[in-house]
């Protein structure tokens, strides 16, 4: 099984696997490690813990890992917290990683704070940028709440370093040279370890890959303010052949869903253009929109943050601009 | 069933636009602004409660909080919890999610046996969604995030839906567990007036560090690894071109540029 080989990674990421699928944040997070560890000297390991994973762990190494740490066992086949923070904590203690990152997943998110709490290290969760300071410290950038303000944090007296960071933020490496090398790593577990088992996983209506692949989305705030009047965010999007998204509230209020959710706490998307109606520009919003090629602002208050961070502002009552907006459009299209 | 509900008062969005960031600590400024149960603990509540409901047993709520969030607690009496009990203590100051988790979970232990722990899978203010996977692993226990919906099998066993990247699974565990639950749960009960009168007899004990077998170096903000460097402006791209007349004006600019885009 595993040897005694010596891992040299300074930053560990974690490749999620569920039913034989990479999940796409850990490649974009290997990306941005092998951006951020270059320059320093370091080493970038992808790590993926499961069962069966040798083809994986080849896709891993052609996307530009230094090392590609494999845990695998019948009993981790499928994921269970308690079972792979145990794997990957002893080998975290053996090897001393710097850094530890994870995607800010439904796996990434439990895990990642199981692990830290493990550890007794600090974890930044949710981040959507990672920098590296002078001394090597790694800086997790998050919305900061209530202003349009992005706070820096990080752990500077624990280890390793760690974070969850949001898909969609890094761009994906591209598939190239095999460079590095696959390692082995122990799997001390046993069967009282998988403290739950998973009787059925079942596929939705792809609604958040359609966000995010989307060239068009229309979103709405709280400004839309009914459920009635939430019909103009869906009726413009009908007319532009795009994507619904939006903030925190309405999905609150039960106007929209929680899968059209864009922002820190919902999907990052990149979009050719973006509508926001009624949305007054907090950070925890806009951080998931900093990708739209045309940003488009419709709000009643000439005040609204969103008018700082858009290409094109409209200032007035959506509901006197939406109906002559569509009917333009429409006198385009026929 | 024994089921511990962990609350946390988080400031009413109501009142957001009065919170101010103190420039020196960098810490929120919130007072004078009332406090709310945070909206998914409300749920993770609600969900304790239909247990009972069904299997018998009690429901405990648990705070770490100031003082005044006594009123908070009150509410999630009214509501229909047993009793609840309140972590403060001067000590617990600027306890991030790792040390905060630790609290709970050593007041957890004291309050044992249990068989769910539930609380809400994010709150409103911090956002990190990282005490009840910590508190389990304080306690040893499985936990599961984002759930949606909770059952209790004739074997005691849990049949747990859990929300993942495109759709859920269900997972079957043995109590005790903890859950944090999200939105689709349920919708908690409206607290009547009757509710109110019975929960003032109902009781607050509120518990200091002295209570916990707590270790000293793990507590409040010397306990708290995660730290904020400090704050950054983000630089602003955009052209920022405001359209200038009349609703029909404006709307037929955009429409001609939209056009020229290609998207019309």
């Amino acid at each position: 099984m595993a040897g005694n080989e010596r891992v040299q990674s300074k930053i560990w990421v974690l490749a999620e696997e569920r039913q034989g699928q990479l999940a796409g944040v850990g490649l974009e997070l290997l990306g941005k490690a092998l951006e951020l560890a270059r320059p320093v000297g370091w080493k970038v390991a992808s790590v993926i813990v499961g069962h069966s994973l040798n083809e994986l762990a080849q896709r891993l190494l052609s996307f530009g890992a230094d090392e590609v740490l494999v845990v695998d066992h019948p009993l981790l086949g499928s994921y269970c917290g308690q079972s792979h923070v145990k794997v990957l904590e002893s080998s975290i203690r053996k090897y001393s990683p710097e850094i530890v990152l994870l995607g800010a997943t439904a796996m990434g998110s439990d895990l990642g704070a199981r692990l830290a709490a493990r550890l007794r290290t600090g974890l930044s969760a949710h981040c959507i940028g990672l920098e590296l300071s002078p001394e090597k410290k790694l800086l997790a950038l998050v919305p900061g709440w209530g202003g349009n303000v992005l706070a820096r944090v990080y752990s500077p007296f624990t280890h390793p370093q760690m974070a969850t960071v949001m898909p969609g933020v890094f761009d994906l490496p591209k598939e190239g040279t095999v460079l590095g090398r696959i390692i082995p790593l122990d799997a001390d577990v046993s069967p009282e370890d998988v403290t739950y088992k998973v009787l059925e996983i079942k596929r939705e209506a792809d609604q958040e890959d359609q966000l995010e692949k989307a060239e068009v989305v229309i979103a709405g705030g709280s400004g839309i303010g009914s459920k009635a009047d939430w019909e103009w965010v869906e009726g413009l999007a009908s007319a532009l052949k795009g994507a619904v998204g939006a903030t925190r509230p309405p999905v609150d209020e039960g106007w929209a869903r929680e899968d059209q959710m864009v922002g820190q706490s919902g999907r990052t998307i990149h979009p050719k253009l973006y509508v926001g109606i009624g949305i007054s520009g907090q950070m925890h919003h806009m951080v998931g929109i900093k990708g739209t090629e045309l940003t488009v602002a419709i709000n009643q208050d000439p005040q609204a943050p969103i008018f700082e961070h858009c290409d094109l502002g409209l200032v007035g009552d959506f509901k006197e601009l939406i109906p002559p907006l569509i009917k333009a459009i429409q006198d385009y299209n026929s | 069933m024994h089921i511990l509900v962990c609350l946390k008062p988080v400031p009413d969005p109501k009142h957001w636009s009065r919170l101010g960031l103190d420039p020196k600590t960098k810490t929120l400024i919130r007072e004078g602004i009332p406090n709310i149960i945070n909206p998914l603990d409300r749920k993770a509540l609600e969900a304790a409660l239909q247990l009972r409901e069904k299997e018998g047993g009690e429901v405990i709520t648990l705070s770490m909080a100031p003082p005044s969030a006594l009123s908070v607690l009150r509410e999630g009496l009214a509501m229909g919890a047993d009793r609840s009990i309140l972590l403060s203590d001067l000590a617990f100051a600027g306890s991030d999610a790792l040390a905060t988790s630790y609290i709970l979970a050593t007041a957890i232990r004291k309050l044992a046996p249990y068989d769910l722990i539930l609380c809400g899978d994010q709150t409103l203010d911090g956002g990190t969604s990282l005490v009840s996977a910590q508190i389990a692993e304080f306690l040893d226990i499985p936990n599961l995030m984002r759930v949606r919906s909770i059952e209790i099998q004739n074997n005691k066993a849990l049949h747990v839906r859990s929300q993942i990247e495109h759709g859920y699974m269900v997972v079957e565990m043995k109590p005790p567990a903890v859950l944090s639950v999200v939105k689709e749960i349920n919708e908690p009960r409206y607290i009547t007036f009757v509710n109110i009168l019975g929960a003032e007899k109902k009781e607050i004990q509120i518990w200091s560090s002295k209570d916990l077998s707590l270790d000293e170096p793990w507590v409040g903000l010397k306990g708290s690894p995660s730290q904020m460097a400090d704050l950054v402006i983000p630089e602003v791209k955009r052209k920022v071109e405001m359209l200038k007349g009349e609703p029909s004006e404006m709307t037929r600019t955009l429409a001609d540029r939209l056009h020229r885009l290609g998207y019309c």
